[in-house]
């Protein structure tokens, strides 16, 4: 009896993840929740009292539009971050790619696996705000399983592509331009506080073509079911085209690194 | 280990005119060489001889440049995969996952042989003990001693129980207990019809361990042989090592030159290589020179690598 491969490359991470759950869940809850208190009650009451903004949001409550969106800024953060030092340690500081390498696994066979931990790890923190957006009235909905399923996919497109960045990285400083011109901007302006509209022209295109604002449309959109069914192919295409994408990356950058 | 009943006809290991390129630097100048199953092989050299990058060659993670190089009577270039299934590797940098248990290290990496779970749990038991970690199978690698490290980067590498096992420098950095150990248990592979490659910079080591071995110096091979040929064929039997008082060695030096088969003066000591130092050392003091030590000892393979290689630092 065989396991695919990219299954016993996740197990690795699985036998590491069974020991150290309990920090990782927990960790999980804290950070939407700081978020949903200080932006969608603290924010909210600002922007609930004004009708102008009010309408602006297509008559919803502040927190009810902010909420949906911290599944896909989550699944970003963490996404994105699982493919930065974790995996430059693996090439550099621990070598654990350069073992894997050295054994009858192919460089495919590898970034596979690390897919399906990257989903694993993504999955883990989104759920735990769903389980959050489970227990808030506005957002509490059947949306939340396509939309958990969406957010998903976001953040893999933040780790096959930053993940393919870091296999390029001979050190960790790269990863402070990952945070500073890519995470912190597409948290700040990618749709997840307000609505894309509001940016000045030049800054739109811009979120058109990041892969948050539209796990963003998605997540949101499911939630609170405004979302039509060109727009979710729409999303999902451009999400499943950054996937493809990096994951080609990741294969093309983790062959050149490994076998030099 | 399972493959004692095979017929040893075919080199498990060749290489003809074998280079490798890093853009514009050849690390690899074109060697050829052949490593018979069974045999314990090494590979020496100072820093930068190109031993590293021929073991990721044979490793089949590294592409051959030019030249051809067949493991098993295959291709690197298109069975890597299969070649690697049959190989075990313990690379010069221990590469062990730190956050992990010992034990757990030994059955994920069993796991991406595709060996079964429980065969790896019972494989991982019996290779801690070969490697004397069983007590620490449950402590977490990274808190481990260097010599324990590579003990079990060396279990680790036979969990898939290879035909051949490749060590780059397995020794370097250790105590000499640990040396001592890691040597015993490398033996003991070696009975067992493991066939073993190593590189190291240890001239006891490449005698205690190698059966064969190559002398590599700015990416060719410039010898070859047993420790004791390669000794008989670039050294004497034996070694005198005079020491004179500071600052004199190279004026008491111009009355031995005759001596001997060969001399070398350095700073502190001339060393005359004679087949019989015994009696060099007589005609020395017949001459009235007293040193103020006199040492004859045999000829070690540390002599032949300094003749072959140079005495100036490389870095």
């Amino acid at each position: 009896m065989t396991t695919p491969p990219a299954v016993r490359v996740w197990e690795s991470h699985m036998t590491l993840l069974k020991r150290i759950w309990k920090t990782n869940l927990t960790l999980g809850f804290v950070q939407p929740i700081l978020f949903l208190l200080g932006m969608g009650l603290g924010v909210g009451s600002l922007v609930d009292a004004r009708t102008a903004s009010s309408d602006a949001l297509g008559g919803m409550g502040y927190l009810a539009f902010l909420a949906p969106a911290l599944l896909a800024t989550t699944a970003m953060l963490v996404g994105s971050f699982e493919s930065t030092y974790p995996v430059l340690a693996g090439f550099k500081w621990e070598g654990t790619f350069d073992s894997m390498a050295a054994t009858s696994l192919t460089t495919r066979q590898i970034v596979a696996g690390q897919l399906l931990w990257w989903a694993t790890r993504v999955s883990l923190a989104v759920v735990g705000v769903t389980v959050v957006l489970v227990v808030v009235p506005d957002t509490r909905s059947w949306g939340l399983v396509p939309a958990t399923l969406s957010a998903v996919l976001c953040g893999l497109s933040f780790s096959t592509t930053v993940g393919a960045y870091a296999a390029t990285r001979e050190y960790d400083q790269s990863f402070n331009y990952v945070q500073r011109f890519v995470v912190t901007p597409l948290f700040l302006f990618g749709g997840a506080f307000y609505p894309i509209e509001a940016l000045p022209g030049i800054l739109k295109p811009i979120a058109w073509v990041t892969p948050l604002w539209h796990g963003v449309e998605l997540t949101r959109g499911f939630v609170l079911e405004t979302i039509g069914f060109f727009a979710v192919l729409g999303h999902l295409a451009v999400l499943f085209a950054y996937i493809t994408l990096g994951l080609y990356l990741c294969d093309r950058y983790f062959a050149r690194r490994l076998y030099r | 280990m399972g493959q004692q009943y095979r017929v040893a006809v075919l080199p498990i290991v060749s290489a003809r005119g074998l280079t490798k390129k890093f853009d514009d630097f050849e690390a690899v100048r074109g060697i050829d060489f052949e490593i018979a199953r069974g045999e314990a092989f090494g590979f020496l050299g100072p820093n930068g001889a190109g031993k590293s990058s021929t073991m990721r060659m044979i490793g089949c993670v590294s592409p051959v440049t030019s030249g051809t190089l067949r493991l098993f009577d295959l291709d690197p270039a298109t069975s890597g995969k299969e070649i690697r299934a049959r190989m075990g590797v313990v690379p010069q940098q221990d590469n062990l996952d730190s956050e992990l248990t010992v034990f757990d290290n030994l059955v994920v990496y069993g796991r991406y042989f595709d060996i079964p779970r429980a065969e790896c749990k019972s494989r991982a038991r019996e290779l801690l003990d070969f490697v004397q970690l069983s007590d620490r199978a449950d402590s977490r690698v990274e808190p481990l001693s260097g010599g324990m490290k590579r003990r079990l980067t060396i279990a680790r590498s036979l969990i898939n129980q290879p035909e051949l096992l490749l060590l780059d420098e397995p020794t370097t950095g250790l105590d000499p207990q640990a040396r001592h150990i890691l040597w015993d248990r490398l033996y003991r592979l070696k009975q067992q019809g493991v066939t073993l490659v190593l590189t190291t910079h240890y001239m006891d080591e490449a005698e205690q361990l190698c059966d064969r071995l190559v002398v590599m110096d700015g990416g060719r091979i410039v010898a070859e042989g047993s420790p004791r040929e390669l000794i008989a064929q670039h050294s004497t039997r034996e070694v005198l090592e005079l020491r004179f008082p500071a600052g004199t060695n190279a004026e008491r030096a111009r009355s031995v030159t005759d001596l001997g088969e060969r001399h070398e003066i350095l700073p502190d000591r001339i060393l005359v290589y004679a087949d019989d130092g015994e009696s060099v050392l007589h005609e020395v003091h017949a001459r009235g020179l007293s040193p103020e030590s006199a040492l004859v000892r045999r000829s070690t393979l540390e002599d032949v690598f300094l003749r072959l290689t140079g005495r100036s630092l490389v870095d």
